[in-house]
């Protein structure tokens, strides 16, 4: 396995120790951005109306959460896995199976309170399960395992018709509906999400700096020292797949219960790359990145048909504008926009210290 | 092979009994029993057949992607795009001259030209950042299905197969006794027999080149050790190119094979980039042998189960797959 040892990503030296520091407190705490993006996303319902607040935030903080449990997963573990969704899709799933749809003869009718427990324990063994499969090799094959787990996943959802209904999916799939609030009503729905994504964000924040979070880092960075300081350094992989699966099946729940029914089509090899998209071009080194890339698809996604043809070109050509974009970023920025942006600010930095002003010459 | 007996005893007499049973079932005539409790033998014989040339087929696909997995540690998820690529290209030539064996060469050329290009101008830029590599290739398949859309719209094609190879040509395999007391042989269509043996010829000419000559020496070295072999003086860049438009010109010959024995569509690039993922998983990263032996067993899953489990034929092939890493992570023939 020695020829994939350098396979993992790369450290990247600046932001490890910009974040030292913060290691003893909240990072975001002093971070006049962080509250102003707080209070936005918080009175979000007063600014944007329904098509906004749903089609495009709550969709961006749910794929984005999808994105978080494989950062976590890669900007931590060093191991990029393309099932994620697959993990997600897999817990709608069962939200679909055990709880109320229109279905009737698949789902079982529980309500919401008990199969959505069920759906994110099952999918959390299933993401562990995929996990301690895709640990016992390395870098890039952990690529491919997953891949292919996906893959067989959705081939798996097509042809079977006793639990998953084929190709036509679970359809009419029942949302909560409690204490008088329809919680799929546009604004209840769009602060559960946002509740949800904040707690998934500050939950793999905290881990991050806790001693299983450090100690998975350290596993990325070099697990055969990690081994022999005592470190189980496969526990420590398939217990960081365990918690991404975790917060993967959150996002499909919440998921299923935006477009109320799940389908083959959701758990694609596309929509599982598109994950990786989202999370690569948002940057995979610190949990906000995924957010920021999920909410530029969701943009591109949603607007790009317009804007290509108001440029004069074939509207049908979104992926091929994702697909340039992604080549871009893994082209000029191995850290996504966020690397960018913080690439941009040190030069502006370093032109403000330059002694006797840069700008003046000439 | 005696090795083998000596080492795994156990293991070496159930592979002989699975194989006599299997000769046992694909030559004797069978017993009415045997036909009642899973069906005719015909039906069993062409399942077979089937599974075998569509190995054929996969081991072309995976036989490039498993070579340049090994010399360059590129996992070359754009190689599926690759295939679609070559098939649409036999396509538009067999359709333009009508002729079926200048379509296989236009294909190859023009997917290695393809090949030679993504190595010049992408990966050379990046060598020995894996993970970066994989994730270009990625994005590259994205943007190749896409542009592929446009050109080619979302129809099916089928290549026109040549007029002397339709029709079925008649096996010495009895399929039933008629009630007269004649043997009824097998009939299988010519063209999938053909092109299985013409897999066959090029697997084994990819062997002897890897084993017997010097460029394969050189190649083999390189899979083993690519630093020491550049430190000795080969022009590692050049063999790189040439290996990266061998694998892609292979997997340009596959698209033509696979748009005459079944069709070419959006999305065939994706299945046949999973099939040689689970066969390269499966036989061993890196190892032609590994990635037959892994192309037959998938293709013959695949076929005898969408016969006998019809539902759950994916879960086999993914079941194999995960069975091999489960007891060989590295695959079933790979040397580390």
């Amino acid at each position: 396995m020695s020829v994939t040892h350098d396979a993992r990503i790369q450290v990247h030296k600046p932001a490890a120790t910009a974040q030292r520091p913060a290691v003893r407190g909240w990072p975001d705490i002093n971070n006049p951005a962080a509250w102003i993006m707080a209070v936005i996303l918080l009175i979000m319902p007063l600014i944007a109306n329904g098509f906004f607040l749903i089609e495009i935030f709550a969709t961006t903080l749910i794929l984005g959460t999808i994105a978080l449990s494989l950062m976590f997963l890669a900007g931590y573990g060093g191991m990029v896995s393309l099932m994620q969704l697959t993990i997600a899709g897999f817990a709608a799933y069962m939200v679909a199976v055990f709880g109320i749809s229109g279905n009737a003869n698949i789902s079982l009718g529980w309500p919401w309170w008990l199969a959505v427990p069920m759906a994110l324990t099952l999918a959390t063994i299933f993401g562990t399960l995929g996990g301690a499969l895709a640990v016992r090799t390395e870098g890039i094959y952990t690529i491919m395992i997953t891949l292919a787990i996906g893959a067989a996943f959705y081939y798996f959802t097509n042809q079977n018709w006793a639990i998953f209904n084929g190709h036509t999916g679970i359809n009419n799939v029942a949302t909560p509906h409690f204490w008088g609030v329809d919680w799929r009503a546009d604004i209840p729905f769009y602060y559960v999400v946002l509740a949800t994504a904040t707690l998934c964000y500050f939950a793999v924040e905290y881990i991050s700096r806790a001693p299983f979070g450090l100690a998975l880092q350290g596993v990325r960075d070099n697990p055969r020292r990690m081994a022999a300081l005592g470190f189980n350094v496969n526990a420590h992989r398939v217990a960081a797949y365990a918690v991404a699966s975790f917060i993967a099946g959150l996002a499909g729940v919440l998921q299923v219960w935006n477009y109320r029914q799940i389908s083959p089509g959701s758990v694609s090899v596309g929509a599982c790359i598109d994950v990786l998209i989202i999370a690569v071009v948002g940057g995979i080194t610190r949990p906000v990145g995924p957010y920021i890339g999920a909410l530029v698809f969701v943009l591109l996604r949603t607007f790009a048909l317009d804007f290509l043809v108001k440029i004069g070109l074939d509207g049908n050509r979104f992926r091929l504008l994702i697909g340039l974009g992604f080549l871009a970023i893994v082209f000029w920025s191995s850290d996504g926009v966020i690397g960018l942006w913080q690439r941009w600010r040190q030069s502006q930095v370093r032109e403000e210290n330059r002694p006797g002003g840069g700008r003046g010459h000439g | 092979m005696t090795r083998f007996v000596e080492r795994h005893p156990a293991w070496a007499l159930i592979i002989i009994i699975a194989i006599a049973v299997a000769l046992w079932l694909i030559f004797a005539v069978w017993p009415p029993g045997l036909e009642e409790a899973i069906g005719r033998k015909r039906v069993f014989l062409n399942a077979l057949f089937n599974g075998i040339t569509l190995g054929g087929l996969y081991f072309l696909v995976a036989s490039g992607f498993t070579l340049i997995f090994g010399l360059m540690r590129n996992v070359n998820l754009a190689h599926g795009s690759l295939y679609l690529f070559g098939g649409y290209v036999g396509y538009a030539i067999s359709a333009s001259t009508g002729s079926w064996i200048l379509s296989f060469i236009v294909a190859f050329i023009l997917t290695a030209l393809v090949g030679i290009l993504l190595q010049v101008l992408v990966f050379r830029r990046m060598e020995g950042q894996d993970l970066r590599q994989t994730m270009v290739t990625i994005g590259l398949s994205i943007v190749f299905a896409d542009l592929m859309l446009w050109a080619c719209g979302g129809d099916f094609y089928q290549i026109q197969t040549p007029n002397w190879l339709i029709g079925p040509i008649e096996l010495p395999l009895i399929t039933a006794v008629k009630s007269s007391g004649d043997p009824v042989y097998l009939r299988y269509p010519l063209v999938r027999l053909v092109i299985f043996l013409a897999s066959a010829i090029i697997g084994i000419a990819m062997w002897l080149a890897l084993n017997r000559t010097r460029i394969g020496m050189i190649i083999r070295a390189g899979v083993d050790d690519r630093d020491i072999l550049a430190a000795t003086g080969v022009r590692i860049q050049i063999v790189f190119v040439l290996v990266f438009a061998l694998g892609a010109g292979l997997a340009g010959i596959a698209g033509v094979v696979g748009g005459t024995f079944q069709s070419l569509s959006p999305g065939e690039d994706i299945r046949f980039l999973l099939a040689s993922l689970v066969v390269v998983i499966v036989g061993g990263m890196g190892s032609i042998p590994g990635a037959a032996l892994g192309a037959l067993i998938i293709g013959l899953a695949e076929q005898l189960g969408s016969v006998y489990i019809p539902t759950y034929a994916i879960v086999v092939t993914f079941l194999i797959m995960v069975l091999v890493l489960a007891l060989r992570p590295q695959g079933l023939l790979a040397r580390r």
